[in-house]
């Protein structure tokens, strides 16, 4: 196609819609404002804009995402506490994020599919997750849905399906847009099913890996139904925004990829919880789209129980970010200034969910890990000829050196 | 039978012994015809190793007996099988970097026509994109075929193979999730004229990770049964490396209907009792041709050829029941010799069949070096190599 005399429009196949202009300007990021970050209550709990007063959000259903902070957030002390006394291997805590881990969570249906970083511990209370179901995770027992296989705080749920946490950083983003265009298809194969989308969380670190680039890329050319929700904490480990990018964030590199993003305030759990519930039915719109969430929050704690935070950041720093936001007390507020919470009731539910949590921290320490078999099993889907092999060769190696290992922690001992 | 057997162990050799001719044979250089070049190019219209008769399918036992043929090439046999899997299943979907059109090696010609754009697509130029959005979509329930266009090009995509595909089934446990349902597909080896990014064969690097299975065919009717084992029958994320030379010039009768052929299971191509070679994809034409020059010139020896086709997990039984019996082993392949497949072969027979090994199993493969544009005729395995380590090692 040549161009058509005196177009005012490129007519490059890259970019159609292109004025021509003779006026030489650089696009600056440093003269266009940054996005707006969208909030529904503000730090005193209190709705700032009345015509978003959660009308669709009943009494009970408020309480059980405070609830599920709670418990992640008590979870979070005891179980940090537990790897310093060294009965834990490893583990991270979500503290200052949980609002956005529950907060989107519950603007989503069971028919959602989720991948997971590691920082959404909420993700899964939301989800259903028991406290036994965290203890045997955490302790890598015999009731543990990974066979004891993965670290801690790697976490996976089958209904409603959370794909197993990985440790590599964003290798999850393109295989939720490939899980989402799985979804369509099927939708479109079987229209008797219920339409669902894929929600994928991430760190605003993650986002500089080249799967980030990747999955919002195909995501946005294949059209699938998908929800990137990118908490935006301000480190990743010791490494501060400021050397993690250049640019408005995360949420301007959705523009670029052509797709609808938002900007929310994490603290806030209503406004998390109506941008998810938003991009949820925009992302199954017109045969599915994705769209992109930068939850803004700061990451309170140390980046896991191997790092030391105040190496490279202020103590007086977290500590006024602690005291001044949080989404736990701002949800609080909330439900107080409602009258449905109280100091009496904070004490009280506290103190059930402590017990209720030691009472498994314990029964899950005490448990027997895997059989020995399930370190071969689930490699393929049958155990491999070498494999049988090599099993053979360990049981005759542990007979001959009993006392040198503690088969007997295990499930079935040698046997297993 | 002609070939020297040392009594006693060959512990007990020297390496001097071992290179003089005092036995009374001549040397292996004067063996061969003079002649006679070695270094022909493959005539693919008469080797052994293709059904260029509809009736010589019939030795093969795992090809459908009964069936139609048609004589098709390897990318023609791939695209056959890649429309038996979509017609056979709707889960079945196909992606990468220019297939829509056809692909650039024609393999998946005519599919998105008909099978349609959401299940046959183009993706962006991304192979880490390519490959995870393909776990994603196994993870779901699907089986996608996801191609990568070079083999050379697959490295982007090494952490979601490695680390996801892989690892997937062994970390969800007992919930039952994983990537089996997919299938990477790529081009692999050498062409002639290829250089650093065009000739790679990268399969012994994905030999080293538990989790997935490596599958190379040597020819079209063995490309159909093993791709649509790979896709219709295997619950675990397979890497299917297509030699690309063999695209255009491997012509043979192909049933017409869907068949599958077994994974990890080596085929003894051609039965001998003096010595065993293994090896898989082109360079068994190599080897094919090098024996017929060997058994020629030697009557009576016998060379045993074996076709691993899965290179991981692969056959080890058939390779010691072989090398048991002949005594003596060569392993042939493209890749580079140090840490390659040949490794693993060679220490599995040292330690398998210890006591029958009449001489040290050689290893033909690629020169530790790069496949530098004007040298890969001296850099790959070809006939003169593997047949000077033929008469090496039967004289040894």
């Amino acid at each position: 196609i040549s161009q058509r005399p005196g177009s005012d429009k490129v007519r490059f196949p890259g970019a159609v819609d292109s004025k021509f202009t003779s006026e030489m300007a650089f696009s600056r990021p440093s003269t266009t404002p940054a996005m707006q970050t969208y909030r529904v209550m503000d730090s005193d709990g209190v709705i700032v804009d009345k015509q978003h007063e959660p009308s669709d959000v009943s009494d009970e259903e408020a309480l059980t995402w405070y609830k599920n902070m709670l418990t992640v957030n008590i979870m979070d002390v005891i179980m940090f506490e537990a790897q310093r006394q060294g009965r834990l291997s490893f583990y991270m805590v979500s503290a200052g994020e949980e609002g956005i881990a529950v907060g989107s969570a519950s603007a989503l249906t069971d028919d959602d599919v989720i991948f997971c970083q590691y920082r959404e511990t909420g993700v899964f209370a939301q989800r259903g997750m028991t406290i036994k179901q965290f203890m045997s995770q955490l302790f890598a027992n015999k009731d543990d849905s990974g066979r004891g296989r993965n670290m801690p705080v790697h976490y996976g749920l089958e209904r409603p399906r959370i794909f197993t946490i990985s440790s590599p950083l964003a290798t999850q983003l393109p295989q939720a847009a490939g899980a989402a265009y799985a979804l369509k298809l099927q939708a479109m194969q079987n229209p008797n099913k219920p339409a669902g989308v894929v929600a994928c969380y991430f760190g605003e670190g993650a986002a500089s890996e080249g799967d980030f680039h990747a999955a919002l890329n195909m995501a946005a050319t294949r059209s699938c139904p998908i929800v990137f929700i990118c908490r935006n904490n301000g480190f990743a480990i010791s490494t501060p925004t400021l050397e993690q990018y250049r640019g408005d964030g995360i949420a301007s590199r959705g523009i670029g990829y052509g797709i609808d993003t938002i900007r929310v305030d994490g603290n806030d759990i209503f406004a998390v919880r109506e941008a998810t519930k938003k991009a949820r039915w925009m992302a199954l719109e017109d045969g599915g789209r994705p769209i992109l969430i930068e939850a803004m929050s700061y990451r309170v704690s140390h980046h896991s129980t191997s790092d030391d935070s105040f190496a490279y950041r202020a103590r007086v720093e977290v500590e006024d970010w602690k005291r001044r936001d949080n989404p736990i007390i701002r949800l609080r507020k909330w439900l107080e200034n409602k009258g449905l919470w109280n100091e009496e009731l904070e004490q009280q539910t506290r103190t059930d969910l402590r017990a209720a949590i030691l009472k498994e921290f314990n029964a899950g320490e005490r448990a027997k890990k895997p059989p020995l078999k399930a370190m071969f099993t689930d490699v393929y889907e049958n155990l491999t000829e070498e494999q049988e092999a090599q099993r053979e060769e360990l049981r005759k190696h542990l007979q001959k050196y009993p006392n040198e290992y503690h088969m007997n922690d295990y499930e079935g001992g040698i046997k297993g | 039978m002609s070939i020297p057997r040392a009594a006693g162990r060959r512990l007990a050799r020297s390496w001097n012994q071992s290179h003089s001719h005092s036995h009374g044979y001549r040397p292996y250089s004067a063996a061969a015809s003079p002649a006679a070049r070695l270094n022909l190019p493959v005539d693919y219209k008469t080797t052994p190793l293709l059904h260029h008769a509809p009736s010589s399918l019939a030795s093969s036992q795992e090809l459908p007996q009964s069936a139609t043929t048609k004589r098709i090439n390897l990318y023609q046999a791939i695209n056959s099988a890649l429309r038996t899997a979509m017609s056979a299943s709707d889960k079945v979907i196909l992606f990468g970097e220019d297939v829509a059109f056809g692909g650039v090696f024609r393999c998946s010609m005519d599919l998105q026509m008909e099978f349609g754009s959401h299940r046959v697509f183009n993706t962006p130029l991304t192979e880490q994109g390519i490959a995870g959005f393909a776990i994603g979509a196994a993870a779901q329930g699907l089986k996608p075929v996801a191609e990568i266009q070079f083999a050379d090009y697959v490295f982007p995509a090494f952490d979601q193979i490695v680390n996801e595909a892989a690892k997937f089934r062994y970390r969800e446990g007992t919930t039952g999730a994983s990537a089996g349902g997919l299938v990477f597909r790529m081009p692999c080896g050498a062409v002639g004229h290829g250089a650093l990014y065009h000739t790679q064969s990268p399969e012994s690097l994905f030999a080293h990770i538990p989790g997935v299975r490596v599958v190379i065919p040597r020819s079209p009717s063995q490309a159909k049964g093993l791709l649509l084992s790979s896709i219709l029958e295997c619950n675990d994320p397979v890497i299917f490396m297509e030699p690309k030379i063999l695209y255009r010039a491997a012509v043979e009768h192909v049933p017409t209907e869907s068949y599958t052929i077994p994974l990890s299971k080596a085929e003894i191509i051609k039965p001998g009792s003096d010595l065993t070679i293994i090896s898989y994809g082109q360079p068994l034409y190599l080897c094919s041709q090098a024996i017929s020059a060997v058994e020629k010139a030697r009557k009576g020896v016998n060379i045993e050829l074996i076709d691993l086709r899965t290179i991981y997990p692969w056959d080890r039984q058939t390779v010691l029941d072989s090398v048991r019996r002949t005594g003596r082993a060569i392993v042939v392949h493209e890749s580079m010799v140090n840490y390659g497949v040949g490794a693993e072969v060679a220490a599995t027979i040292q330690e398998g069949a210890f006591l029958r090994l009449e001489a040290p199993v050689k290893r033909v493969a690629g020169l530790t070096t790069h496949s530098g544009l004007a040298f890969e005729s001296f850099i790959m395995p070809d006939v003169a190599k593997i047949h000077d380590a033929i008469t090496q090692t039967l004289d040894y």
